[in-house]
């Protein structure tokens, strides 16, 4: 293989599989598309093994818009697993739904593929397509079961608003290149010298956060989040909620920390108020929330804040904490909402607290399962959420931002509350005669099991992944 | 001469902006932005960007007809079904609040924060014949190769997308 | 700048006026098709002065509006339906240096601005009021925007032989071969060519936006006078345009034996013009899901397939690149 190319090879190896998987949509059998959930998890997996595999090396392709670094690398291992967990979870989930058509997995691999080209990206022209790529699929899975009103409010309100979004993002990056004379990330990092304040700049900085801000629905751009992540299906829900969050943090610490390091004082104070309003907002109203679609969804909006604080320390400690913690949360939402989706009822979906009532009593292990993913939310030692959360709050501690810490640590204490809501809901209410589910398939058993895993594993044994988080930063920080 | 029609064609195009905002026709407001998007057409031939004003004119022309077949289809002009506006209060504070977000934008222009601020970098000299096709050309297939290849991406996931939403079911 | 005030004038008089005397041809050729004699009666011999007449008729008539067209729309329509169609002769080499502006990117402009004719029709359809006049519309739409691709692509067949975006190097290229002589890729060119000129100029069996029989004319229906003449001399002008770009890109423009190079070239378009003609009076309409499949099913994926073969053909030493 040419060596140029080897930077590209995540890359090639997702787009590759979805190129794969519509010629092999074109084939008999054409009633049953299983297998190409099969193919697509295999490719997903492969560039997981690839960008392991990968770790360590550097490289540049086409005069530097997309790198190889290690930090794209972990980024890359984040999206895959939580690509690999929905198309798990999805395969019987669309059978059962009646949406089992090849165009699903063609879709997720190439919003996959933006996903991952959004880690590997240094030069804003890359980004913005990539993220195009990305959030184009995304707006087509949100609505991809028709026929259900929910369904297509979902699709149609992240698509405009995600397209309104993008406008302040491309706008953003036209000013940019007017202070700068460049979309190249390092050539703008060489323009901005230190001390300089070209208005031109900051205020096409400010543009792009408001567009990074929707992707990763940080308050106040956070609107979209509960209708989508409600109307969606649940394991696109899943999706929106890991792998485009990933990817739009990955983005945003590049440009961030490697481009505008020297408007670090500028945009700390700016994030550290879009921290502290994006948790108190996720937690106050998630409190509210009888449906756990939407629960899920302002909690996600509340852990957005918390990595947050992790971009505002900043760092090493502070940005690899923010990967570790995306990591986690990639575990712990991808299996919290795999829970939902196992536990659906024919074509209703079991979203309504009082769905959960008894639930210990029918299906003991998932009740047990989802039990310890909140907990994970809540961050509960020994689970991964304890981790992720001590490493931003101790970043944020020794970066000096204490209220912002003591902030966060309130929050959590809120955030309790809701989540032992649905287990105090699962243990002590009795089961109202609702029926049981159908058994969980073996991918979807399988598929909570390893995240179940990752939040044992990273719980118990966090600090070998938090050295590597911690050295993926590194190439940010040079 | 170029200063002249330079200003003639701005003046046309905010106007004409100003009117596909303001006119309730949704065809008015689609003609309107022919016009303007002609305009900003000029303005690139000004710049002596040919490729780009011939490329918006080929590509808005087939936009704009879509547009209207989306207005007359969705919209149904003439018989629009929207009641009163539930946000009406919304929009006496948005005057007030939008006067004081320009005004805040200008004092801080004014603040010392910028006074001392220069341009991070000189804007950077265009060579010769930078607008004509042959520089678009190298640019776009030679140094912005892999984002013109992205875009091909792009456009398939558009592609499958359409399919997904719009394809009847088989049989 | 004077000088290039009155050349755009006299061009644009000479080009109304073959535009005119293109309706004759069109009225004899279809009459000899038919075994009828066509117009005979005004002037001598065989009725020339019949185009002329017709223009004094329309411009007599009574000027309708519908009482409850969009009247500013209705009004401005048929100016928006020719301007593009006469300004498309702008870059248009009628021979060697006679032209208005001779641009390195002639063909983009042209196809640039013939695509704008669309918003005039839609403008025409829209304004009168009228379902018949707004199904055209949206069928002309339809029809417009499909075959606006493989429209383009074939163009870029010449193009790419040539290596050159500017219209005369196009021509220059074609010295000793036409591009429509050229093995295979010239004649599958062509041919899709005419197919797509036809689809886009709306003409039978492509023109289901007139459908007499059922839309009765189609977007200009409720249009009478002037207005009605501006609309017939718009699609005429538009169709000797794009016959002209044919001559241009596969017949070697002005090249020939003998005669000036204009003649020639009048010659070559009005060959063109024949053949879409000769098509019109001798098949019937077909439906709008065939008009569209065969745009996105056969006719685009040919053209690209054929496009990638002459980008090989090319690449591989054939062309004219300098």
């Amino acid at each position: 293989m040419d060596a140029a190319l080897i930077p590209l090879l995540p890359l090639l190896v997702v787009g590759g599989t979805a190129l794969l998987v519509i010629v092999l949509d074109l084939l008999p059998p054409r009633d049953r598309k299983g297998h190409l959930g099969v193919v697509a998890l295999a490719g997903v997996v492969m560039a997981l093994l690839v960008s392991l595999g990968l770790w360590g090396r550097e490289g540049r392709a086409f005069r530097g818009m997309v790198v190889l670094d290690n930090f794209a690398l972990f980024l890359d291992v984040v999206i895959c697993y939580a690509a690999a967990l929905v198309l798990l979870l999805s395969t019987d989930y669309l059978r059962r739904n009646d949406g089992e058509r090849g165009e699903y997995y063609i879709l997720v691999l190439l919003s996959t593929l933006g996903m991952v080209l959004m880690a590997a990206a240094a030069d804003l022209i890359v980004i913005f397509l990539a993220l195009e790529l990305m959030s184009l699929s995304l707006y087509v899975l949100a609505g991809f079961f028709r026929g259900r009103l929910a369904a297509a409010e979902a699709s149609m309100k992240y698509f405009l608003l995600g397209a309104f979004a993008t406008g302040f993002f491309i706008y953003g990056i036209a000013l940019i290149y007017g202070a700068t004379g460049s979309t190249a990330l390092d050539r703008i990092a060489a323009a901005t010298r230190a001390g300089t304040r070209d208005p031109l700049l900051l205020v096409g900085l400010g543009l792009l956060l408001v567009g990074f801000g929707f992707k990763i629905s940080s308050v106040p751009f956070h609107m979209w989040v509960p209708d989508v992540y409600e109307g969606a299906p649940t394991s696109v829900t899943a999706f929106i909620a890991t792998g485009s969050k990933a990817a739009g943090f990955a983005a945003l610490l590049r440009v961030l920390l490697s481009t505008f390091k020297v408007s670090q004082p500028d945009w700390t104070v700016l994030l550290w108020v879009v921290a502290v309003l994006t948790m108190t907002v996720g937690n106050v109203v998630a409190i509210a929330q009888s449906n756990l679609k939407r629960m899920l969804a302002y909690s996600s909006v509340a852990h957005v804040g918390y990595m947050l604080i992790g971009v505002v320390a900043g760092g090493a400690l502070g940005a690899g904490s923010v990967l570790f913690y995306l990591l986690v949360y990639t575990f712990t939402t991808a299996g919290a909402f795999g829970v939902i989706l196992l536990l659906e009822r024919g074509r209703r979906e079991a979203v309504d607290l009082d769905d959960y009532a008894g639930l210990a009593g029918r299906h003991p292990v998932l009740a047990l399962t989802l039990a310890l993913f909140l907990l994970s939310l809540i961050g509960m030692p020994p689970t991964a959420g304890f981790a992720g959360k001590f490493y931003l709050f101790g970043a944020a501690v020794r970066s000096g931002y204490i209220w912002l810490a003591v902030i966060a640590v309130l929050n959590s204490a809120v955030a309790a509350y809701y989540y032992l809501r649905v287990v105090v809901y699962m243990y002590m209410r009795d089961t109202e005669g609702l029926p049981t589910g159908p058994a969980p398939s073996f991918a979807g058993r399988l598929a909570l099991a390893i995240a179940l895993w990752g939040i044992f594993q990273l719980g118990l044994l966090p600090a070998p992944v938090l050295d590597l988080a911690q050295a993926a930063v590194a190439p940010l920080l040079r | 001469m170029n200063l002249v029609v330079f200003f003639v064609v701005a003046v046309v195009a905010v106007a004409s902006a100003l009117a596909l905002v303001l006119r309730r026709n949704p065809i008015h407001g689609a003609l309107f932005l022919v016009v303007n998007l002609g305009c900003v057409a000029v303005l690139y031939l000004l710049l002596s960007a040919e490729f780009l004003a011939l490329a918006q004119v080929i590509i808005y022309a087939g936009a704009i007809m879509v547009l209207f077949v989306f207005a007359i289809m969705v919209l149904i002009p003439g018989k629009e079904e929207t009641g009163p506006d539930p946000l009406r209060p919304q929009r006496l504070l948005a005057l007030p609040l939008g006067a004081v977000l320009l005004l805040e934008i200008a004092l801080i222009l004014k603040s010392s924060v910028f006074q001392a601020a220069q341009p991070v970098a000189p804007p950077p000299a265009l060579p010769a014949g930078a607008g004509g096709i042959e520089t678009v050309g190298r640019l776009l297939l030679r140094d912005y190769l892999f984002p013109f290849e992205v875009t091909s991406v792009l456009l398939l996931a558009a592609l499958v997308g359409v399919l997904a939403l719009a394809k009847r079911k088989a049989g | 700048m004077m000088r290039d005030v009155l050349a755009a004038f006299v061009l644009l008089n000479v080009v109304v006026l073959i535009v005119t005397y293109l309706t004759y041809v069109e009225r004899k050729f279809a009459a000899r098709m038919q075994s009828r004699i066509g117009p005979y009666r005004v002037g001598r011999p065989h009725g020339w002065l019949q185009p002329i007449a017709d223009a004094i008729k329309l411009l007599i008539k009574e000027d309708i509006v519908p009482a409850l067209a969009d009247r500013p729309v209705y009004n401005l329509a048929p100016i928006v339906f020719l301007l593009p169609s006469l300004l498309i002769f702008a870059t248009i080499p009628f021979a060697p240096g006679l032209g208005l502006a001779d641009l390195n990117i002639g063909i983009l402009f042209f196809l640039a601005v013939s695509s704008l004719e669309i918003v005039g029709l839609f403008m025409g359809g829209w304004g009168s009021n009228n379902k018949y006049a707004l199904l055209s519309a949206m069928r002309a739409v339809n029809q417009i925007i499909s075959y606006e691709v493989p429209f383009v692509v074939t163009a870029l067949i010449p193009v790419l032989l040539a290596g050159s975006l500017k219209l005369s190097t196009i021509v220059q290229a074609q010295e000793g071969l036409w591009f429509v002589a050229y093995p295979v890729i010239g004649q599958l060119a062509f041919v899709a060519f005419i197919v797509a000129t036809i689809a886009s100029e709306n003409r039978v069996p492509f023109d289901i936006l007139e459908a007499e029989s059922e839309l009765v004319a189609g977007f200009r229906v409720e249009y009478s006078g002037m207005k009605f003449a501006l609309i017939q001399l718009a699609e005429y002008t538009h169709m000797f345009g794009v016959s002209c770009l044919g001559a241009l890109l596969f017949l070697g423009g002005w090249l020939g034996p003998g005669l000036p190079g204009w003649a020639w070239f009048l010659l070559k378009a009005l060959f063109i013009f024949l053949l879409v003609t000769w098509v019109r009076w001798s098949f019937v309409r077909i439906r709008v899901d065939q008009i569209l499949g065969l745009s996105w099913k056969v006719l685009l994926p040919a053209t690209l397939v054929l496009l990638m073969a002459t980008g090989f053909w090319v690449a591989l030493g054939g062309g004219h690149v300098a």
